[in-house]
This record gives structure tokens, C-alpha cells and sequence, in this order.
């Protein structure tokens, strides 16, 4: 997996609660494989229907770091949704919170879902809106948000997640170092369920 | 002796393999559900040239991506493509395999407890955010994405951190034409639609026990729009007579292990939960949603609420947002709504119990909005054309189809087209869920009935039962 340490790039906000994965990228286009790449589908009917969308903005040209809302990510489980936002070159979402698997999904592809208190994601995303082509700095090292107002954030992140992308841990290669607990625990299991 | 614990946390201390980087848990995974989606796990796993470690703890079937019609050769390259896929992948990695034209095919999650499959405090997953559902035989289940479906056919394990737990209690009795469906829109109208983000949740209280299996998986099938992976109830005898000589569940001496195992499981009465909701039941009445997330329930007597309350400035751009996606005005009244077509189905509502509530009000009268009816799994399709509901769809203009997720998600083609207004059994009301420029309003089996032969959003309770009785048969 790729690993994630530092990222200084610009920054783009999206002023919306609950963004679904369905809208991240519509059901439809999940069928392809995931080698045709799935960049270009990112928000595609959101942005079919708004000229001002903010990610085809050419002040936001380049950005690398979403800011959104509460709850972004929502719903289907789809990792599409992150290759999406991968392919078209975002690694770090920040927001006040996501949806579970979403940020599961984020970690696995290399990319971090960072949380914010909503007041502090709403003031990024107000300065975002009035400076825009504004860079971030995150930092996952000392788990900090800077900002280019001189403002830091320091988030939390799960350990482990911090550790595998940190060191861009392929985590089935982790796992299998575990097979001896694994077999143990099958025999464990076998006696206390034999019918499972 | 273990201190008080809740129904979670006795499964997950079940389950844990070892600790490991941060202190994160390696789970182990009992039962693993895949489906015709779950072609990109498949060929990472391929290219990393890595074995499935544990075949016989999975099971697959096409759902996703099958045809509801015509499945004797199935015209669409894209969608024959899809169930050959799976046929492939299982073939090759030795997973059992319930194909298209088998008897116990079905979507995964109506599939998994009808088998017995899904059993009380054993680990579920599937690549699909309603395995939820599960929770409600007292399974930990829950969806995960493609990288985590690799890693458990890898390893039958999954890296996990322990979640938060919030107890949903609803107590009281349910009236008359108000179902599980409007209990779950009700509960995610009050906590919001990320009120369980980072919780399972348990549902209790008096009337989530008096509820039927069937009825508790549509409770916990829509946990996930709450935010939460899992939502889960405790297995009482309801549950046991459900499990009773399933296929894939425990027979003779084993029965009664089982039985020990599972009477063990339910929260002890002091445990503690990081959080509570509490709803009454004998207030409820007939939910429909009226935006585009499903928090957006509202009793079917209400109004389209006013965005211009909503303090949080996305908050307020979103619900302007979906009043428009929507085509509606603040104050609109719910009931009344026209409707351009209907569909009753998907893994929240599907089931045998589900077509009857729909076939009671459907009865005698005639559909006037196109109205696709698609049973869960062929062993309800089957169940319902020996009790003649088939023909009871049929005589009042139901379209009757084979079983899969269908219009819940399009992804077979069964579309709703844009601008449409589509009243809906399914779970998810988002922007293009349903098909591009799609308008779900999301309810339950019996108020969809009442809108397919009314046209509009109809209050169920006005409508009465079936002209011809409550008797089919």
C-alpha cells in the first residue's frame, strides 16, 4: 500500500452533510475494473448538473485535499468511492465525521479521513471559499493540520491505522505473520462450535 | 467471573485472535457472504497470487447485477459478464456457489438467515453495507469494502477496532398499519443520519421483541443509515424457532450446544452502554422520507420540513439541495403526493411476510402506476406462488419478477428514469440511487402497496384492508 508521511497541496471545500458514496461515484460505473480507473467518475452526476461545482473551479485546479461535511462517505460499502477520489488525485479528506466503512476503505487505499471539530472543518472551509487555491499542510507524523493563516489542528487518528500508513503496511502481509494465533484460535473455536 | 457485558461485547471477546499494531484486535470472521460485486476483491487477491484460506466459511451468490427477468440467457454482455465472473471466481477458489438458477439463490442478505447461514453470536461480513441485517439473529455483522473482503479470504480474520455501543430502546405496542420499517425511519428521523456513526447499536424493549424475525432484519438492515456498521438484537425464541432446521444450521446434539451457546448471549441486565435513544412505539404511525437521506422520515400526516431551520449552513444548503433534487416545497403535504411508479422489494423489505402485508392491500383493487414486485431469494418467490400471492400481484397489475436487489440499487438495469417519483421498500433514498435524476420516497411494504393503487402517497390506515378480506388463498 502507499504509504502516507506528509502532503503540502491545495485544498478544495464541499459544503455539504451527508455525501453518499453514490454520489461519490454512481452505481453504474462500479461495474468496470478497477484498472480502467475510476478518476474521472468522481461526483459525476453532481457535477453534470453544477457549472460551478467547486472541484471543476480552476482556482481549486490541483487540489489533493477534500474538505467537506458532516458525515462524508456514507452508505454503500463501494471502494469505488475511494479510488475515485484517488484517481483524481486527492490523498487526505478532512471533515467532522465520515461514514465508518468509508474511512475503513480510505485507510486501506492509502488516503486519511481526518476528524475535526465541525466549527474548525467550517472555518477551513470559509477561508477555503475566500482565499481560494489556499495549501494545507498535514502532517500525520504529529497528527497536525497547518493552515496557510498560521492556524495548526492536531487531530486524532486510530494507531494502527497511523502505523500501516505511516509505514505503507500491506496489511494481508501483516496478518499472515498472525497464522499460528489464527490456527489456534480455529481449534479453540472447532471444539466450541464444531457446526460452524 | 466476566463483569456485566453487552450482547457486542460478548461477540467480539469471542472472536478475538490476537492484538496487534496500536492495539488494534484481530478478529476472526465466521461466515463470509459474496456476491456478484465482489469481482475486485477477487482479482486483487488473484494478482497478489493468494489462496482463500478457509472456502468452506464462505458462501456466494449473484444478486447485484442479476436480471429480475429473461435469466435463461441473459441478454446484457455486461451483466452475463458479471454472474460468470462470480461463477469463476468461486469455481476456482472452491467457495459454494448458489447460481442464478439455483433454487437457493438470492440476495446475500435475505439468503443468509433463510439458510441458516447467519446464526446468533457468530462474526458475518460481506462486501455490502446492509450486513447489518444479520444483527438481527444476534450475528456481528457487518459490510466492508473490497480490500477488506481480500483480506479476509486471505486470512479469515479482520483488523478491528472496538466500537462504541448505543441502546435503542422502543417499548410499546404498535398500531394498527405501522410496521418494523416505519420503526427504523422513525429511530434514524430522531438520531440522524450519522447518530450511530462509530456505534453498533442493540435494538430492545417490548417492541422490537414482539417483532418477527423477518421484521427485526428490516430493523437491522437499516442500522447502517443511522451511521452504524452493526445493529443487533439479542436471540430470544423467536429467533430459535426461526433457526430451527435451516440447512446450513446446527442439527441434533449440536442443536442443543448451540442452543446453550446462544441463551449465553443476550446483554446482562446491568451492562452498560455508551449511549441511549428511546422511541414509543404505540406513537408511531406510517413513515415516508421526503428528501435524500434516509433521516429525512416523516410521519405520512406531515409536512416537507423547512431548510430555513436548519442552523448549520450545510446543513441548510444540503436539505435546499434536496427539496429541489426532489421537487418539492417546504410545508408540502406528504400524503397525496403523486407517484409515477412503485417498486416493493430489496434486502430491507422482501421477504415472505413483506409481499403478504403488500398483497393484503393490493387485493381486489388495481395498480395505476407501473409497480414492480421482487421477491428476496427464489425460495420466497416460491413460497409466495404456493400461498398465490403471485397471482394476487398479477390480477392487479403488479409485475412479478425473479429474485435479486433489482431497483434498490440499478445496477441490473431495473431503473427508476430521472425526474420520476418512485415510492420505494429499498433503504436508500440518495440522489441517483434509483437511476439517475430518480425520486425515491422510501416506506414500508404496505404503505408502497397503497400508493401503487392510489397513485399517490397514501396513508395505508385510511386505505383499509384488501376489499375481498384479509384471506388469500
Amino acid at each position: 500500500m502507499e504509504a502516507f508521511t506528509t502532503l503540502t497541496a491545495r485544498a478544495v471545500p464541499l459544503d455539504l452533510v451527508n455525501v453518499d458514496t453514490d454520489r461519490i461515484i454512481p452505481a453504474r460505473f462500479l461495474r468496470r475494473p478497477r484498472s480502467e480507473g475510476y478518476g474521472q467518475f468522481l461526483f459525476h452526476d453532481l457535477r453534470e448538473g453544477d457549472a460551478a461545482f467547486p472541484l471543476d473551479r480552476p482556482e481549486y485546479a490541483g487540489a489533493k485535499v477534500l474538505v467537506a461535511a458532516e458525515n462524508f462517505g456514507c452508505g454503500s460499502s463501494r471502494e469505488g468511492a475511494v479510488w475515485a477520489l484517488k484517481g483524481a488525485g486527492f490523498r487526505a479528506w478532512i471533515a467532522p465525521s465520515f461514514g465508518d466503512i468509508f474511512s475503513e476503505n480510505s485507510a486501506k487505499n492509502g488516503a486519511l479521513a481526518i476528524v475535526l471539530p465541525r466549527d474548525r472543518v467550517a472555518a477551513i472551509r470559509d477561508q477555503l471559499h475566500a482565499s481560494p487555491g489556499l495549501e494545507l499542510t498535514i502532517d500525520l507524523l504529529t497528527q497536525t493540520v497547518q493552515l496557510p493563516d498560521g492556524n495548526t489542528d492536531r487531530f486524532e487518528v486510530d494507531p494502527f491505522r497511523k502505523e500501516c500508513l505511516l509505514a505503507g503496511i500491506d496489511e494481508i502481509g501483516l496478518t499472515l505473520r498472525y497464522e499460528d494465533a489464527i490456527r489456534e484460535y480455529e481449534q479453540r473455536r472447532a471444539a466450541q462450535a464444531p457446526w460452524l | 467471573m466476566f463483569p456485566s457485558r453487552t450482547l457486542y461485547e460478548k461477540v467480539w471477546d469471542d472472536h478475538v485472535v490476537a492484538t496487534g499494531p496500536g492495539g488494534r484486535t484481530l478478529l476472526y470472521v465466521d461466515r463470509h457472504l459474496l456476491h456478484d460485486g465482489s469481482f475486485h476483491a477477487f482479482e486483487s487477491l488473484k494478482q497478489a497470487g493468494r489462496a482463500v484460506r478457509r472456502p468452506g466459511a464462505a458462501f456466494a451468490t449473484p444478486d447485484h447485477y442479476a436480471p429480475t427477468l429473461g435469466r435463461d440467457r441473459i441478454e446484457n454482455p455486461e451483466l452475463r459478464d458479471k454472474v460468470e465472473t462470480l461463477e469463476a471466481n468461486a469455481a476456482r477458489t472452491h467457495i459454494r456457489l448458489f447460481p442464478l438458477q439455483d433454487e437457493r439463490q438470492g440476495i446475500v442478505h435475505v439468503i443468509g438467515p433463510e439458510l441458516g447461514i447467519t446464526q446468533p453470536g457468530v462474526t458475518l461480513v460481506c462486501g455490502d453495507s446492509h450486513t447489518s441485517t444479520h444483527g438481527a439473529l444476534g450475528a456481528l455483522a457487518f459490510g466492508i469494502g473490497a480490500s477488506e473482503v481480500a483480506h479476509v479470504l486471505a486470512t479469515q480474520t479482520i483488523w478491528q477496532a472496538r466500537s462504541k455501543t448505543l441502546h435503542v430502546v422502543v417499548d410499546g405496542r404498535l398500531p394498527e398499519g405501522v410496521h418494523a420499517k416505519d420503526i427504523i425511519l422513525a429511530v434514524i428521523a430522531k438520531i440522524g443520519a450519522f447518530g450511530g456513526t462509530g456505534h453498533t447499536i442493540e435494538f430492545a424493549g417490548s417492541a422490537i421483541r414482539s417483532l418477527t424475525m423477518e421484521a427485526r432484519m428490516t430493523v437491522c438492515n437499516m442500522a447502517i443509515e443511522a451511521g452504524a456498521r452493526s445493529g443487533l438484537i439479542a436471540p430470544d425464541e423467536t429467533t430459535y424457532q426461526y433457526l430451527s432446521d435451516r440447512p446450513f444450521g446446527p442439527k441434533g446434539a449440536d442443536w442443543d450446544r448451540a442452543l446453550a451457546l446462544w441463551r449465553s448471549l443476550p446483554s446482562d441486565p446491568d451492562a452498560r452502554f455508551d449511549r441511549e435513544a428511546r422511541i414509543d412505539a404505540s406513537a408511531l404511525e406510517p413513515m415516508a422520507t421526503w428528501g435524500t437521506s434516509p433521516e429525512d422520515g416523516v410521519p405520512v400526516t406531515g409536512v416537507v420540513p423547512d431548510p430555513a431551520h436548519e442552523s448549520d449552513a450545510a446543513r441548510r444548503a444540503s436539505k435546499e439541495q434536496a427539496l429541489r433534487y426532489m421537487g418539492l416545497r417546504p410545508g408540502q403535504s406528504i400524503e397525496g403526493l403523486p407517484i409515477d411508479q412503485v417498486f416493493i422489494g430489496s434486502c430491507t423489505n422482501s421477504r415472505i411476510e413483506d409481499l403478504r402485508v403488500a398483497a393484503r392491500v393490493v387485493r381486489g383493487r388495481r395498480a395505476v402506476v407501473p409497480a414492480l414486485v421482487v421477491p428476496g431469494s427464489t425460495q420466497v418467490k416460491r413460497a409466495a406462488e404456493a400461498e398465490g400471492l403471485d397471482r394476487v400481484f398479477r390480477e392487479a397489475g403488479l409485475e412479478w419478477r425473479d429474485a435479486g436487489c433489482s431497483m434498490c440499487v440499478g445496477m441490473n438495469g431495473d431503473l427508476v428514469a430521472a425526474g420520476r417519483r418512485c415510492a420505494s421498500t429499498s433503504n436508500r433514498n440518495f440522489e441517483g440511487r434509483q437511476g439517475k435524476g430518480a425520486r425515491t420516497h422510501l416506506m414500508s411494504p404496505a404503505m408502497a402497496a397503497a400508493a401503487a393503487v392510489t397513485g399517490r402517497i397514501t396513508d395505508v390506515r385510511k386505505l383499509g384492508g384488501s376489499p375481498l378480506g384479509d384471506r388469500i388463498q
